[in-house]
């Protein structure tokens, strides 16, 4: 929208006496947008900022509430699950994502296929994969009949309720997170440039290495980034799919809600949204990062 | 991978230059539809040391034999031989072949230096050793002191200088370029060509050129390849395809010509004789036509002369003919002609101007005359 009216106000404030009238035209942008604005405020703006108020006016204006969390334990723990299955996940993406995302640029009849294949967790709530997660994975699930029938285990294991039933369900969530900035990264990839380096005595391996790998920085950057600020948030897969004892943040701040432990939640809250936000601001220094975040956005 | 000759910049056995053999090379990209053929039988053999250019249109197959040679496309059927040994079967990065792209394909994520060296650290050459080619590379197409930029702080020109070292860094015996100058302007290209004749005479090594601008061919080339079509319309040195075109294609793709319609009367030695306009014409002629038979003939528009002009001490040239001015165009260095013949043909006529040669006024009659050698049937 601005786009479409700066040129237009531009030249007129270069024409236009300083003593002007109001310009109505420069505030069509900010009209159009204020409905949406006033929502946001409304109804998220003001209750995030209420919620988080309570971590330091509950029950009076203190800092008490962050300075038990150096000796809660149960705080340390859970943290650093979030911060491990987080990290697990993303590399899991990575990992799993890159050579998708090569597959999907190279593919030429397929590609819209692939795309749609890999778009289809989008189009399915979390909740019904979790489930989905949940009968693969059980002890009579199809994994487990599967290893069995392939003579790979005798009796079946515990998968479902172990941090790797957790890892595994956030990674197929994921993926696409993932995919998508790598394969837009690939895209831009000049393919003159790949035939450059094998005609300059470079293997397949080593165009890759050489070329292919730092081209798609700023993708798997963009990947990583949104795929891990995402994973820490998570909260219905590992509390359906994951270990009893493995709680994450966003689960503990559940817990303490339901508990009507306000303050508490807000705290974890604060720390939870700190970090997410700390993760972006260091991001964002890397360099190719924000650009990369804009172009797998279109 | 080692690389044959790295230190060895002397000619070897069998010159510095590789020589390359294509025998009835055909492509096709599309096999599923009827497609038409995008290099259709080319036979060419370049050789040693060579500056050979492949000029024609565009979508004539220059980029695809290119390709082929290059190793980055498959020949559908032929073969392609370096210093006689096939590669057909050889990938790209073993075939050691310098190659610059049109767009350059410098990689933007590596400087100037790092992408100079990029082939010699591909063949396992050590850091101090790189460094040193590098520079020399860099000195070679005069670019020293750039090696720390990347390619987008380049101008085109540098850019493609960067391209042209990169490609001879590693010395390799041939050297492949797809319409290199194709992206700068008039006065760079120029001034480029003539360094790539330099950059071909100090290395000695065997170059294959890709252009689609005659000029530019005419200028650089030891022999060029005409193509059109994907087949080769012609093979030659610059004054045999301007002065002896083997078809009409190559006498209109190459510089400028009249076509002259005739009919064969007879044969004197290596001369046809032709009537065309009602009078003989004179002509050169690789072949034996037949008496009666209908050909064109082809002559340069400023190897004719007005007939009452002077001919600087030499014999008047034994082609004439009648013909009426329709246009004159005075463009400096020389004046431009619109002529017609007896039943219409329009001939064009360039003369270098001079104050002391009267200018023709249109509607005007003359004589026009030619040399026999400047003749040629099509
Ligand atoms: N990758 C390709 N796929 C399909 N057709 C192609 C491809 N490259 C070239 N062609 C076709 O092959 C013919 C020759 O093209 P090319 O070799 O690029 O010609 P030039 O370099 O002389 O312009 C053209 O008709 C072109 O459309
Ligand atoms: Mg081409």
């Amino acid at each position: 929208m601005s786009e479409v009216v700066q040129p237009a106000s531009l030249a007129l404030a270069v024409s236009r006496p300083k003593t002007a009238p109001f310009d109505w035209r420069r505030a069509v942008p900010l009209l159009l947008a204020a409905p949406l604005l006033v929502y946001m405020l409304v109804f998220y703006a003001l209750p995030v900022a209420a919620m988080l108020l309570r971590s330091v006016n509950d029950p009076s204006w203190t800092l008490a509430n962050y300075a038990i969390l150096f000796e809660d334990v149960v705080f340390q723990k859970t943290f650093w699950i979030t911060i491990n299955t987080s990290v697990t996940v993303t590399l899991g993406c990575l990992i799993l994502g890159y050579p998708v995302a090569m597959g999907l640029v190279r593919a030429k009849s397929m590609a819209p296929f692939i795309l749609v294949i890999i778009l289809l967790p989008f189009w399915t709530s979390v909740l019904v994969r979790s489930y989905a997660w949940m009968v693969l994975l059980g002890r009579h699930g199809l994994v487990n009949e599967a290893l069995i029938a392939l003579g790979m285990i005798e009796r079946p294991i515990r998968i479902l309720n172990t941090p790797l039933a957790t890892q595994i369900a956030m990674i197929h969530i994921l993926l696409p997170y993932m995919i998508l900035p790598i394969a837009n990264a690939l895209r831009q990839i000049d393919p003159s440039l790949i035939r450059a380096a094998s005609g300059l005595g470079a293997t397949p391996f080593m165009t890759f290495r050489q070329v292919i790998l730092p081209l798609s920085m700023s993708g798997m950057a963009a990947g990583t980034l949104l795929t891990f600020v995402l994973a820490l948030g998570f909260y219905i897969t590992p509390a359906m799919v994951g270990g009893p004892r493995d709680i994450t943040l966003s689960m503990l701040i559940a817990q303490q809600v339901d508990q009507l432990n306000w303050a508490y939640a807000a705290t974890l809250s604060a720390v939870l949204l700190a970090t997410a936000l700390a993760i972006l601001a260091m991001a964002r220094k890397l360099p190719g990062v924000g650009n990369a975040f804009k172009t797998s956005m279109r | 991978m080692t690389v044959a000759g790295m230190n060895g910049a002397g000619p070897g056995p069998i010159g510095r230059g590789a020589s390359v053999t294509l025998s009835d090379l055909e492509k096709t990209y599309d096999r599923t539809s009827a497609a038409a053929k995008a290099v259709d039988g080319v036979s060419l053999d370049i050789r040693s040391g060579e500056f050979l250019t492949l000029l024609g249109p565009s979508g004539s197959g220059k980029t695809t034999t290119l390709m082929m040679i290059a190793g980055f496309e498959t020949p559908t059927a032929g073969d392609i031989a370096i210093d006689g040994k096939s590669v057909v079967a050889m990938p790209p990065y073993r075939r050691n072949i310098g190659m610059v792209f049109q767009n350059y394909a410098l990689f933007p994520h590596l400087t100037v230096e790092e992408n100079v060296g990029f082939p010699l650290k591909q063949r396992g050459v050590p850091k101090a050793e790189r460094a040193k080619l590098v520079a020399e590379a860099l000195e070679l197409v005069h670019l020293p002191g750039y090696g720390a930029r990347y390619p987008r702080q380049l101008s085109g020109g540098q850019q493609q200088r960067v391209a042209v070292a990169r490609a001879v860094v590693f010395k390799p015996r041939l050297l492949l370029m797809d319409e290199p100058l194709g992206a700068l302007d008039k006065q760079l290209r120029e001034n480029l060509q003539l360094e790539m004749r330099r950059l071909h005479a100090d290395l000695g090594i065997t170059f294959i050129y890709v252009t689609h601008d005659q000029e530019e061919a005419l200028t650089m080339s030891d022999r060029i390849a005409v193509m059109n079509d994907g087949k080769v319309a012609q093979v030659g040195s610059p004054e045999d395809l301007y002065d002896r075109p083997d078809n009409r294609f190559v006498a209109g793709f190459i510089g400028e010509s009249n076509f002259l319609p005739a009919v064969v009367r007879g044969l004197e030695d290596d001369v046809v004789v032709a009537e065309c306009e009602g009078t003989l014409i004179r002509a050169l002629c690789p072949g034996r036509p037949a008496s009666g038979e209908r050909v064109t003939l082809t002559t340069r528009p400023e190897r004719l002369r007005f007939a009452d002009g002077t001919w600087a001490g030499t014999e008047p040239p034994q082609n004439r003919m009648s013909v009426t001015v329709t246009e004159a165009v005075f463009a400096g260095e020389r004046c431009r002609y619109m002529l017609r013949a007896g039943d219409g043909t329009s001939i064009v006529l360039k003369e270098p101007s001079s104050a002391a040669i009267r200018r023709r006024a249109v509607g005007e009659r003359a004589e026009i005359a030619w040399s026999v050698a400047d003749t040629i049937l099509v």
